[in-house]
């Protein structure tokens, strides 16, 4: 495999890639393969999605990556499996998913399996900052868990500060209020002024901002203002279309250092 | 034991259950019903025109009616709370008609609503051509082949119907469709839950809407019995908004026994069930948390009833709470006894149940009553919308 790690970290002068897959998608053995793929390439944080049957905050290209997931026989058990024969790694693993499957799964094991395989924190989209505060923080600090929270531009200026207080990994900017894979009705200066404001209030957190970026041009962009950027709904369509994952992944990379260059 | 509450804590939560489990994106929108639909309600002008539109539009109240064939056959007295008489033929219209005066409060332009079998997608569009507003109804794939009428009713009224294509295609996935139009709209876009669902304050709000059902049995029964409290009162729960009507008002009275009766589909145990107390385990769907029926990996399980109504994997966590609390009494009936039962009733009674209906009015020859027993039974919907399913039975 080459390494592209130097391409793309030259290319983005410090700025932070996230790439998000599905674990289990497109076969139930690819997680390990794509995790080491984008470690290699250099990528500094890698999301893992944890499938879920009815994932709405997702647009339909991650939606079905999870339903297939899920028809694979991907399980938070069988995920763990997987993840506990990994090499040390240079990426930040994140787990990112809904609740109700952690809940089942019990949130106390659910910490103890994912401190034990070396993962930084989650991303749950739909646990807020007041119920992840008055439930479930001192579980997640036992276990030296990361927690991401999103902001949207709807949300006030007093709550960025509250979730910048909170959060513990980074802060998840969603571009526009929609869901995953789509750009959103926003203007590029509406965004902008979001952004630009955000950077200001989030000072504890890096600022990554995620939905809708596809490309290094895009992801370039978002880099302007802030810390780095979120690229999932892209990566997953050129997932679903091979069987080599490991090449798939290293080009996509190689593509992204790229196109953020030019 | 602790005293059982009719009202949600100021989080939204019911016990353990409830509360709003929404991506940040629905945030403002959450928090801004959270924060203004106690006042909205309570204002003198909201309740005025709610009402106005109630009596004369919907032809409310609805009667209380003494069921003396059944009540003689069952040696008891049974009372139909004929909700089947409201406009667009059942409960489903008081909420919708309630949310849509709550939503042109809020500014909001355009309306969404998820429906299964129809009657909420037929009542949001029916309140949405009186009001004026734009109107789209999610809907699952499967269940708009599977319900041809209502689809028409709803496209006749002005609605456009949008077919859920994600998941199983069904009413859980109609749900998650409005979720994600309401993500990507928020601004102008309220979205008219049409169960005691979704993300708090959704469960209390519908609830509110629904409760003038058990205030009007207390009236009535008082006026034509002497007594306001009947013994029981009985009610189909899927996700559970007739049921959370009719109870409401008699939750804090203990001296009333609650029954809900939720859909066995063809047995409990038969893999095609959608009796989600009897076979859910707690976790968050649609925006809070309750019971949910789920595989082991935290799947949600796509739920079986012959019932369009009642196929739902979840209940509103008030029920969860009236179950876990045991305030309210859970028995299932099976597809084959709801079918039973709604052709008896209609031919001791005359009245034709919907399939939901026929649910709770199966529970009746199950249990045992004594002749002093003042049995009310939610009678939520009429039956037309399910000839469909009662013709082959026609012998």
């Amino acid at each position: 495999m080459k390494n592209n790690s130097s391409s793309l970290s030259a290319a983005m002068h410090g700025k932070d890639l996230a790439m998000y897959f599905t674990a289990g998608f497109p076969v139930v053995d690819s997680t390990v393969d794509i995790i080491q793929s984008l470690d290699a390439a250099g990528v500094p944080i890698i999301e893992i999605g944890m499938p879920y049957s009815d994932p709405v905050a997702d647009g339909p290209v991650i939606q079905q990556s999870n339903l297939q997931a899920i028809e694979n026989g991907m399980t938070l058990e069988l995920l763990f499996q997987q993840l506990k024969n990994l090499p040390p790694l240079q990426s930040h693993l994140y787990l990112m998913g809904y609740i109700n499957p952690i809940m089942q799964f019990g949130v106390d094991r659910f910490c103890t399996l994912a401190q034990s395989v070396g993962i930084k924190g989650c991303i749950l989209p739909d646990l807020p900052p007041e119920l992840y505060a008055a439930s479930y923080q001192p579980i997640f600090e036992k276990y030296g868990l990361k927690i991401v929270f999103l902001i949207t531009p709807q949300t006030t200026v007093e709550r960025i500060k509250l979730i910048d207080t909170l959060a513990t990994g980074f802060v998840y900017a969603v571009s526009s209020n929609t869901i995953t894979g789509k750009a959103g009705n926003n203007s590029a200066e509406a965004i902008e002024a979001y952004l630009l404001q955000a950077k200001t209030l989030v000072v504890k957190n890096k600022l990554m901002v995620g939905f809708g970026i596809a490309t290094g041009k895009a992801l370039h962009k978002v880099c302007e203002i802030a810390d780095g950027g979120i690229v999932g709904t892209a990566f997953i369509k050129e997932l679903a279309q091979t069987t080599d994952v490991v090449s798939v992944t290293t080009n996509f990379i190689q593509q992204i250092a790229e196109g953020y260059h030019e | 034991m602790s005293v059982v509450k009719s009202k949600p804590s100021l989080d939204g939560f019911y016990g353990e259950f409830g509360g709003a489990f929404v991506p940040e994106m629905l945030y403002a929108n959450v928090t801004q019903l959270q924060q203004q639909y106690v006042e909205i309600i309570a204002e003198p002008s909201f309740q005025k025109e709610l009402n106005d539109l109630l009596r004369h539009f919907v032809g409310r109240p609805t009667p209380l009616y003494f069921a003396s064939n059944t009540s003689r056959l069952l040696n008891t007295n049974i009372y139909f709370k004929r909700e089947d008489l409201c406009h667009t033929g059942a409960h489903k219209i008081n909420n919708a008609l309630g949310q849509i005066l709550l939503a042109e409060r809020l500014g909001k332009t355009r309306i969404i609503a998820e429906t299964g079998a129809g009657q909420h997608g037929v009542a949001t569009a029916t309140a949405c051509a009186l009001r004026g507003l734009e109107c789209i109804v999610y809907m699952g794939e499967k269940d708009i082949q599977r319900q041809a009428p209502n689809v028409a009713r709803m496209r006749m009224l002005g609605a456009t119907v949008v077919p859920a294509t994600s998941g199983s295609k069904t009413l859980k996935d109609a749900t998650n469709e409005a979720i994600r139009d309401w993500i990507t709209n928020a601004e102008n876009t309220h979205y008219i839950i049409g169960s005691v669902v979704g993300p708090h304050p959704y469960p209390d709000l519908v609830t509110k809407f629904q409760k003038i059902i058990g205030e009007e049995i207390e009236q009535q029964l008082l006026t034509q019995t002497g007594t306001a409290l009947p013994t029981h009162v009985i009610a189909c729960v899927g996700g559970g908004s007739n049921a959370a009507g009719a109870f409401y008002n008699f939750i804090e009275q203990p001296s009333v026994q609650l029954i809900s009766v939720e859909a066995g589909g063809e047995g409990v145990h038969s893999g095609k069930s959608a009796a989600t107390t009897q076979l859910g385990t707690v976790g968050v769907l649609h925006g809070s948390k309750s019971l949910v029926m789920q595989t082991a990996d935290g799947q949600v399980i796509e739920p079986h009833s012959i019932s369009a109504g009642l196929d739902y994997p979840g209940i509103g966590p008030l029920h969860a709470y009236l179950y876990k609390t045991e305030r309210a009494s859970f028995y299932n009936v099976t597809d084959v006894e709801a079918i039973e039962a709604a052709f008896a009733t209609t031919k001791t009674e005359g009245i034709i149940p919907a399939l939901e209906t026929a649910h709770a009015l199966a529970i009746l020859s199950k249990l045992t009553w004594k002749p002093s027993d003042v049995v009310v039974v939610c009678f939520s919907g009429r039956g037309d919308k399910d000839l469909a399913t009662y013709m082959p039975f026609l012998k």
